[in-house]
């Protein structure tokens, strides 16, 4: 692999582009999510990315289309590893 | 797979052998891209294809004798194509800049006796090569023979033209007659010697000795000959080089001039040779569907063809190709390749240590339906390449959890307290029979499987007990042995505990099934003890009071049947005493094609399986007849009328009796939950009928879903009992989430490899289910802040 290829792939892996998120707030402790880092396991890969959770509880949330979006795309991208 | 069995493998693909004018050529020019680069007026890269394979490219297009037509497919179609003419066309058109880069200068010297085609043609092979050589001739010029040849054929000024290449390589000519002395000399004074023997004078000093074939070797060491005609020709003739047509004589001096380098090499002089020269090919071409096209000859026979000529003449070649498989199967034709590409990709995927395996997906997409070996001329054995390779793959913790996960989950399910079952009929304490409808059809329409059963103790014995599980053929088609292991170990335990009856099998697959894993057991086809019990009620068929009940459908062959002939025949000799009107498909029996589950093609590749199935649904405009569930339910899934063989024996029946009966061939595909819940529902039927016995209901939550989110639901596999699960896992540890907007909730669960959210508010009775969706990556939450979703 060609060293800007890389490049694309390890910034798609840590960066999954989310937006702040407004909609959705933690039950239990009330609170509205905030951007945060949080770490991801898939296989033999683990990695760090921003996503919305709670920052009193740390509940995280995975947005819809970074599920079916983003993370598809790196599941398959290792699962072919 | 070892770099053995892939050689052997990638031999039985023929995609790749030449074309019958390419392996007919002595020198293998490749005429078919010549043709067709002349076709598309690429004028430049047709000189360059004729100069790869030809020597003197200016003299050989002109003169010729072009073996390769007489064996051009286009014989009775027209006349073969004039590649001859075409030759000659292409070498009136300006010559591109064509470099000969010679290989490293070598320390061996070569001598070449004579000055006629096959020792030039030997002298520039070996110059080629970066041997030294020197050319004895005993006349001031080369070329001998050709200079008697009419200007219109080969004008001189070309041949000086194409000779100028041999001095421009660093040929010495040397002006000596060879003798025998002489000749003794060159022997010590040289690595090997050439012998042409096209020139008359050199022809007496090979003693009447015949040179080998394929090496052109004499029995002296390091001595060669080339030029002369086939076998039987008296050596000792004077003017033995007239009748040498041009080709063999250039092949010849080619060959010898390899010979000579292994010569000097001391390597094995015949290894590996036995493709050179004239063979006769093993590419099939199709000819189906081509047109005689006359072959055009040009208006003016001196001048030869015009562009616009040879462009027409050139436009008939059929581009002689095999891809048999590939015009069939959208699979093979999906990954842009043909089977030998393809061994040749599964090789390199399961060998590479670092970097991506490419062929993950191509491997597990094929449905392992074996269309493709039965139309192949060579029998090419894709599916067994592509479950090795799966085998392999799971072997080595390779196999992409993803792939065939859901699948599998499936069969655990069928093979669970849900589903499984084994009873000997109401009433009775043996089973000589037992009837196995498999998963597809009792998730599909566990009514027919009830309905079928009853039929099976009225008509075939009443002594046929009832098998419910999985014939292990998801694991099988995964690749993965151990599961399928202890499917095959799970069904033969319970048929042990049955006292071993013959089974009767509704699905196609689990019969290939039993055959493969279970030849112990004796099975029947459904379809076979139906045709055999012969007789049925057709006074409530369905569509009744529906006008087109009569018309005729199209009957399509699962793919698991190719091999199983008896039970094509009895579902159609069943279906013709039913009165069903059945035409056949293009591709039926032993060619049918499939219906895009088999190999677990739909689990692994959706989007290939949609191809398969858009192929396969637009090959007929009626509706289609099936017999095995699954079919049913992919083509039906389609969006194509599909009826099977069981609806027209027991009808399914309307609400209001003796009204219009709801139509089979339209009743929607069944959704995969529906599947399951069908399946369990199945059992407790079962039980509840016929053996009175009363399962404990689970008092499930209801789930109210539109059909928009259950579409989505279904793409992503999601299950009803998936939801249940994450709702409840919600609420009952209160870790939810809640819309600012519109107050819905969100939770998240993973029972296992899988993280399901569900979108959520609560209903008068139940939940009103809004959205849904799952990924496998595992979210590990911050530090100190507990679990992970």
């Amino acid at each position: 692999m060609r060293g800007k290829e890389r490049e694309e792939k390890a910034d798609m892996i840590t960066n999954l582009g989310i937006e702040e998120n407004k909609e959705w707030k933690c039950l239990p402790c009330d609170c509205l999510l905030k951007l945060d880092r949080v770490r991801i396991d898939y296989m033999n890969g683990s990695f760090t990315v921003e996503l919305p959770l709670c920052p009193s509880c740390g509940m995280v949330l995975v947005p819809e289309e970074i599920a079916v979006g983003k993370m598809l795309e790196v599941e398959k991208l290792l699962e072919d590893k | 797979m070892d770099q053995k069995k892939l050689r052997q493998v990638e031999k039985q693909c023929i995609q790749e052998e030449a074309p019958a004018c390419q392996s007919a050529c002595p020198l293998h020019l490749d005429a078919r891209t010549f043709v067709d680069q002349i076709a598309k007026q690429k004028f430049s890269d047709a000189w360059k294809t004729l100069a790869r394979s030809l020597p003197f490219p200016g003299i050989f297009a002109r003169i010729c004798d072009h073996p390769c037509e007489k064996s051009c497919l286009r014989n009775n179609l027209g006349g073969p194509i004039s590649i001859g003419a075409l030759e000659e066309f292409c070498v009136n058109q300006p010559r591109p800049r064509i470099r000969t880069i010679p290989m490293p200068k070598k320390k061996f010297t070569m001598a070449v006796v004579g000055e006629n085609l096959s020792s030039l043609v030997a002298a520039l092979e070996l110059l080629k090569k970066g041997y030294e050589v020197t050319l004895f001739t005993a006349y001031d010029r080369l070329g001998g023979t050709l200079w008697d040849l009419p200007d219109t054929l080969l004008p001189d000024k070309v041949v000086d033209q194409e000779l100028a290449t041999l001095y421009t390589l660093g040929l010495k000519v040397e002006k000596k007659t060879v003798d025998g002395d002489a000749l003794a000399d060159l022997l010590n004074e040289f690595s090997a010697v050439y012998l042409g023997l096209d020139t008359p004078e050199t022809a007496p000093l090979v003693e009447k000795e015949l040179p080998a074939e394929r090496t052109f070797a004499l029995k002296r060491k390091g001595l060669f000959a080339g030029g002369f005609n086939a076998p039987g020709q008296n050596l000792q003739s004077g003017n033995i080089s007239t009748n040498v047509p041009p080709m063999t004589q250039a092949f010849q001096g080619r060959a010898a001039a390899l010979s000579m380098e292994r010569f000097t090499q001391k390597v094995s002089l015949t290894e590996g040779r036995e493709k050179e020269g004239p063979y006769p090919t093993r590419l099939y071409t199709s000819l189906e569907g081509i047109v005689e096209l006359l072959r055009i000859e040009p208006e003016n026979p001196e001048t030869g063809y015009t562009e616009d000529e040879a462009r027409a003449e050139a436009e008939r070649c059929i581009q002689c190709k095999c891809l048999e498989c590939v015009k069939v199967c959208p699979y093979l034709a999906h990954f842009n390749g043909y089977p030998k590409r393809y061994a040749r990709e599964i090789y390199n995927n399961a060998t590479i240590v670092l970097g991506d395996h490419a062929a993950n997906l191509m491997i597990n997409s094929c449905s392992l339906c074996g269309l493709c070996t039965e139309i192949c001329p060579e029998n090419f054995p894709m599916a067994d390449l592509c479950l090795d390779a799966r085998r392999d793959m799971v072997e080595n913790k390779k196999m992409p959890p993803s792939a065939h996960a859901f699948a599998l989950d499936d069969m655990a399910f069928s093979n669970s307290d849900s589903f499984m079952l084994w009873e000997h009929a109401p009433g009775s304490a043996k089973s000589d029979f037992a009837f196995f409808p498999g998963c597809q059809l009792a998730g599909s329409n566990p009514d027919q499987v009830i309905q079928t059963y009853q039929f099976l103790l009225a008509n075939q014995s009443d002594c046929t007990g009832l098998m419910l599980q999985c014939c292990a053929a998801p694991a099988h088609w995964s690749g993965n042995e151990s599961k399928t292991g202890d499917g095959i170990s799970l069904i033969e335990r319970n048929w042990q505990n049955m006292g071993g009856p013959i089974m009767i099998l509704a699905c196609s697959s689990c019969m290939e099934m039993f055959k493969l894993y279970l030849p112990q057991i004796e099975v029947l086809s459904l379809w076979e003890v139906m045709d055999k019990v012969g007789q049925f009620d057709q006074t409530d068929m369905p569509g009744k009071g529906r006008p087109d009940s009569r018309s005729p459908v199209a009957i399509h062959d699962p793919c698991t049947t190719r091999n199983q002939p008896q039970i094509q025949a009895a579902a159609r000799s069943v279906a013709a005493k039913l009165s069903i009107p059945v035409k056949e498909l293009e591709l039926s029996g032993k060619k049918t094609e499939c219906c895009g589950f088999g190999g677990l093609m739909e689990n692994a590749n959706p989007d290939m399986a949609k191809k398969q199935l858009a192929q396969r649904v637009g090959e007929s405009e009626l509706d289609y007849l099936v017999y095995c569930a699954m079919c049913r339910e992919q083509i039906r899934g389609a969006g194509k009328r599909t009826v099977h063989l069981l609806d027209f024996i027991f009808p399914p029946k309307g609400s209001v009796p003796d009204h219009f009966n709801p139509d089979p061939a339209d009743r929607p595909k069944t959704g995969l939950s529906q599947s399951r819940e069908n399946r369990e529902g199945l059992k407790r039927d079962l039980l509840e009928q016929l053996w009175h016995r009363t399962e404990p209901e689970t008092d499930e939550a209801v789930l109210h879903i539109s059909p928009r989110v259950n579409e989505k639901l279904e793409k992503r596999r999601i299950l009803h009992r998936d939801i249940r699960a994450a709702i409840t896992h919600g609420e009952s540890t209160g870790c939810k989430m809640q819309s600012v907007n519109n107050g819905h909730f969100l939770v998240a669960h993973r029972p296992s490899l899988v993280t399901f959210w569900v979108e959520y508010s609560p209903a008068q009775a139940g939940y009103h289910i809004h959205n849904s969706y799952c990924h496998r990556m595992q979210v590990i939450e911050r530090k100190g802040t507990g679990g992970k979703s």
